[in-house]
């Protein structure tokens, strides 16, 4: 199949060339003209007319595919803030694409209208300040424009996330993506790295009250629609990036350095696959940061839930120190007991 | 002026003498190691050549691996080894060090070396009316020391580890850790080593562009008479000179944090079952220094095609370039801007959302200068006379590119909506556009345009138009589509496409995409066979061939050491002096005088004879005092 098309394309490329080549020389002959100055061959003539089919041509493929595949490189939008960016970016694409049409055509119109001519002598047009300063003033206005929406919206989004946002901390390694929630007391516990190992992949530190109850969601990412959710992100060997198309959300996840970004999912996973017709439907985590040989294939799946059943769900997981009931020998022992109870673990696990 | 003009003569004249030609110098000093800026400018462009097939070839291998993902690459194994995997695909480490090699070659031995490189030492000298650059001898080490870095860069791709993988800005922690991925073992290393030797040469070569353009302009050639890729030369040299020790030391603390346990850019970090000692460093911070070299590094292949494209546009459409003023001035906003804008390759990175805003502002101001020089390229066109040369297709062609490329430059630059669109391949789309299309365009024009002179033979017209429409229509093939892919969410720098479910969406226009880059890439064989059958079977050119203003074209048909046999000529008037009502012919050069033109001669014109005059007998008094 390959080899074919690639032959086909060989063979197609010689033959244009060699048509080309043909044709020019036939219309030179035609003609009797010498070849001598490319002023006054027809070959000049050619180029004009190819230019203005390129423009015709190209103009038309475009604008057909455009529209025929709209909604196949659509992505549908599934946060709040996705809104207003897919706004921007059609506000966006109309004012660029009206400068677009015009400056392209106009150059292809120029080179064509203006194509040499042994009877025309060129305008000596040198200056025309005016005319420079129109075509200064209007683009920075325009511009101007665009940064201001732009610079609110990016204000918005990367402003401190609500109190009642949902906290999950995301951790990207080589070459997958952890996640860790804060459990019933709603505050993540303090990590180090110096604390990992295979199991606690995260660096949790037991030494601190508020990492009891923490819990991992395993396989896959869950999260309520219509609340806040501030992810925390950190990585914990080279730059990854978090990455989730349809919610219009990608930051970096720096060793060393946390970062954060919040947003409001607005569609659950079901009636995403609903809106598609696809009941295959998952969001996912790409990474988007280059990180090693796994990179193209470092994702996690994302469910987005209704609230009631986000809160039953979290309610039923399992705190790590209760999957994991070795680590309670790192908990210093005036803290023992309290762990037990935070991450609810019945008392004969801790006589073992 | 007069005294630049006798140091003019001393420094490079006096040296090779006028009659250098007659008693030829042996073949190592002619060829290989020549001091003349026009051999050392063929060595550039020689070599660029040879680097752009090399990283045209490694993205065709990729392309094959994105565009048919189940095939069998097995045909590729004499050449890769065991780079292709026992299922007979690439491997995918290698695909990202192809990926690297492929964007470090193209943007700094192709269109910095390969295009700056040439035509700023071709042209400046030329063009000002000098013997030689300012110093024959660092502009020699800047070509080998050239030389030397890509040869290292070159022989990383025989590795057992492979080339470095990180992309071409090399982020740490990945480049600098070694058990990280094994692109950042020795081929990382060949990678930083060759990049030093890369930027010495650059700093050689920019102080000796800067140091020739101001000091050795010939008698009347001031800076508002200079052509417009000369200012273009002089400021891609400036921004060279500016941010290029910022990358040499980005590298340098890279090299200390591999080697010698520093920790610049290591912080907190857990790999292969191990943390490391390493605490309190940023990898954020190698991003702002790379950044400060990798933006206006842009512009650093840009400005030089721009330069190009004004004198081919100005010369074939037989006008004068439209906006002189605002066309130096929008190089100088576009230098100047270039330097404070670079974080908006970072929107994303962790950077405070409040330096974000700035560099957002800063970002899409810069659009205007850009603007600025579009509108002026069309206002050049209208109205003109225009001839298709090869170069001037070319040109036009950059124009729609740069159009096309810097348009989607808006969407990126607004924080709000790169952070959707940040390495997916709709940045692919538009830096190959904006600056990989369009400064390659800009080559090609130059090559196409000043082959005469550099050969002293012409070019085959007709196969330089079909090399120019196989590859406007190919380039657009292969990266208009690739804004479909961005728009849809997918990233670059990903070895496949399928393993993703929405991705699989794609495969056909990847095909496609893939079909579209392996034709452009061939047709470029048209070029390379043009370029060499010409330049020993070539028809003979006329000194001008395209009757054109600069000076270089003043020189004999193939002009020898020193350029000019004998004297200088003296600047009287701007480059683009084409069409002007009254005159004798569509063009006139620059070292006519204003009184050899009366019939044309603007009313301020006429005032300058007299100051022609004055200047001439000063002139014969001091050449009577010499001899
Ligand atoms: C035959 C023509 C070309 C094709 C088919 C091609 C294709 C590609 C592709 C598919 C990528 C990988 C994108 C990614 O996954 O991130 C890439 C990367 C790149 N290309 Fe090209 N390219 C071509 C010519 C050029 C030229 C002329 C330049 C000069 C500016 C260039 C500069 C780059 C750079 C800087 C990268 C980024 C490398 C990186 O991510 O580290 N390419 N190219
Ligand atoms: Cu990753
Ligand atoms: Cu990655």
């Amino acid at each position: 199949m390959f080899e074919l098309l690639i032959g086909i394309g060989v063979v197609l490329v010689v033959a244009i060339i060699l048509t080309i080549l043909r044709i020019l020389r036939l219309v030179n002959v035609a003609r009797g003209v010498e070849k001598k100055s490319p002023d006054s061959s027809s070959a000049n003539k050619v180029n004009a007319l190819l230019f203005l089919l390129f423009l015709l041509i190209s103009g038309a493929a475009t604008t057909w595919y455009s529209v025929s595949r709209f909604d196949e490189y659509q992505l549908p939008i599934a946060s709040e803030h996705g809104i207003i960016t897919d706004r921007l970016f059609w506000i966006t694409m109309i004012v660029t694409g009206v400068v677009f049409i015009i400056t392209q055509i106009l150059l292809f119109y120029f080179s064509y209208k203006y194509q040499f001519k042994t009877s025309r002598k060129a305008l000596y047009y040198p200056d025309n300040s005016k005319l420079e300063v129109v075509w200064t003033v209007i683009p920075a206005i325009v511009l101007s424009i665009l940064v201001f929406s732009g610079w609110k919206a990016w204000s918005d989004i990367t402003n401190a996330a609500p109190d009642d946002a949902e906290v999950v901390e995301v951790m990207g390694y080589q070459f997958g993506w952890e996640f860790r929630y804060p459990g019933k007391d709603n505050e993540l516990g303090n990590h180090d790295f110096r604390l990992i190992d295979p199991v606690n992949m995260w660096g949790m530190d037991f030494t601190d009250r508020s990492s009891f109850d923490d819990f991992s969601s395993g396989t896959k990412l869950v999260i309520p629609k219509g609340k806040p959710v501030l992810f925390k992100i950190r990585a914990r060997d080279v730059l990854h990036s978090v990455f989730i198309p349809e919610f219009r959300l990608k930051q970096d996840a720096v060793p060393g350095m946390p970062t954060r970004f919040w947003f409001t999912p607005n569609k659950t996973t079901a009636e995403m696959r609903e809106e598609l017709g696809n009941p295959d439907f998952n969001y996912y985590i790409y990474c988007t940061e280059v990180c090693g040989r796994g990179h193209f294939s470092m994702r996690k799946m994302v469910e987005v839930v209704e609230a009631d059943e986000y809160e039953q769900w979290y309610a039923e997981q399992q705190p790590f120190l209760q999957k994991n009931p070795d680590y309670l020998a790192k908990v210093p022992s005036n803290m023992k007991e309290l762990a037990v109870v935070s991450a609810g673990m019945d008392s004969e696990v801790e006589e073992n | 002026m007069a005294t630049a003009n006798i140091s003019n003569e001393n420094i490079a004249h006096d040296v090779h003498g006028h009659d250098d030609d007659h008693h030829h110098g042996n073949f190592i000093t002619t060829y290989i190691f020549s001091t003349d800026h026009k051999m050392i400018a063929k060595q550039y462009l020689l070599t660029g050549i040879l680097w752009a097939f090399v990283g045209g070839l490694l993205s065709i291998i990729f392309r094959l691996q994105l565009g048919f993902p189940g095939m069998s690459l097995e045909f590729l194994r004499p050449l890769l080894g065991d780079w292709i995997s026992s299922s007979g695909s690439l491997d995918p480490e290698f695909y990202l060090a192809l990926v690297t090699m492929h964007g470090t070659i193209m943007v700094f031995f192709v269109l910095t070396a390969g295009l700056s490189g040439t035509f700023s030492n071709y042209l400046i000298p030329l063009q000002i009316g000098a013997r030689d650059m300012a110093s024959g001898f660092m502009n020699m080490l800047s070509y080998w020391l050239f030389f030397l870095a890509s040869i290292i860069m070159f022989i990383s791709l025989f590795l057992e580890t492979g080339p470095a993988a990180g992309g071409w800005v090399v982020y740490p922690p990945l480049s600098a850790l070694p058990q990280a991925i094994q692109g950042s073992q020795a081929g990382m290393t060949l990678w930083l080593v060759a990049m030093v030797f890369f930027i010495a040469s650059q700093l050689l070569g920019g102080i000796n562009y800067i140091t020739t353009v101001i000091n050795l302009r010939t008698s009347g050639m001031s800076f508002s008479k200079l052509p417009l890729t000369i200012w273009a030369f002089f400021l891609t040299a400036v921004i060279g000179l500016l941010s290029f020790p910022v990358l040499m030391a980005a590298s340098l603390l890279l090299v200390f944090d591999r080697s010698f346990g520093t920790s610049f850019y290591l912080s907190e970090i857990y790999i292969g079952g191990e943390a490391l000692p390493n605490v309190g460093g940023s990898p954020i911070l190698y991003q702002h220094l790379f950044w400060f070299l990798g933006h206006p590094e842009v512009y650093i292949v840009l400005l030089p095609a721009l330069g190009i494209t004004s004198e081919v546009v100005a010369t074939n459409s037989r006008k004068p370039i439209f906006g002189y003023r605002a066309m130096v001035g929008s190089m100088l906003g576009i230098t100047i801007l270039s330097f404070v804008v670079w974080a908006h390759h970072m929107f994303v990175s962790g950077l405070n959302p409040f330096l974000g805003s700035i560099f957002m502002f800063l970002t899409l101001i810069i659009a205007v200068p850009s603007a600025v020089k579009v509108f002026n390229y069309l206002t050049t066109l209208w109205k003109g006379n225009i001839v298709f040369t090869p170069a001037m297709l070319f040109s036009i062609g950059l124009v729609s590119v740069f159009i096309s490329g810097g348009l989607t430059g808006i969407f990126l630059g607004n924080s709000a909506i790169d952070i959707q669109l940040h390495d997916t391949y709709f940045v692919v789309a538009h830096f190959h556009l904006v600056m990989g299309s369009a400064s390659f365009f800009g080559l090609m024009a130059g090559v196409y345009h000043w082959f005469p002179k550099m050969y002293g033979r012409m070019m085959d017209r007709h196969l330089g138009y079909v090399h120019f429409w196989l590859t406007f229509v190919g380039i657009y093939l292969v990266f208009f589509p690739m804004h479909y892919i961005g728009i849809a969410g997918f990233p670059r720098r990903y070895y496949s496409f399928t393993t993703f479910d929405i991705l699989d969406t794609f495969a056909d226009l990847n095909m496609f995409i893939s079909v579209a880059a392996i034709l452009t890439f061939s047709a470029q064989a048209i070029f390379a066979y043009n370029f060499f059958y010409s330049m020993y079977r070539g028809r003979l050119a006329p000194a001008n061939p395209w009757k054109s203003n600069t000076l270089e074209w003043t020189t004999s048909r193939y002009p020898g050491h020193g350029n000019w046999p004998g004297e200088i000529p003296k600047v009287y008037r701007w480059p683009y002096d084409y069409s002007k009502p009254g005159a004798k012919e569509d063009y006139i050069p620059q070292h006519i005088p204003f009184s050899a033109t009366p019939e044309s001669n603007l009313p301020h014109e006429n005032e300058m004879i007299a100051e022609e005059k004055a200047a001439a007998k000063v002139d014969t008094t001091s050449n009577e005092a010499k001899a």
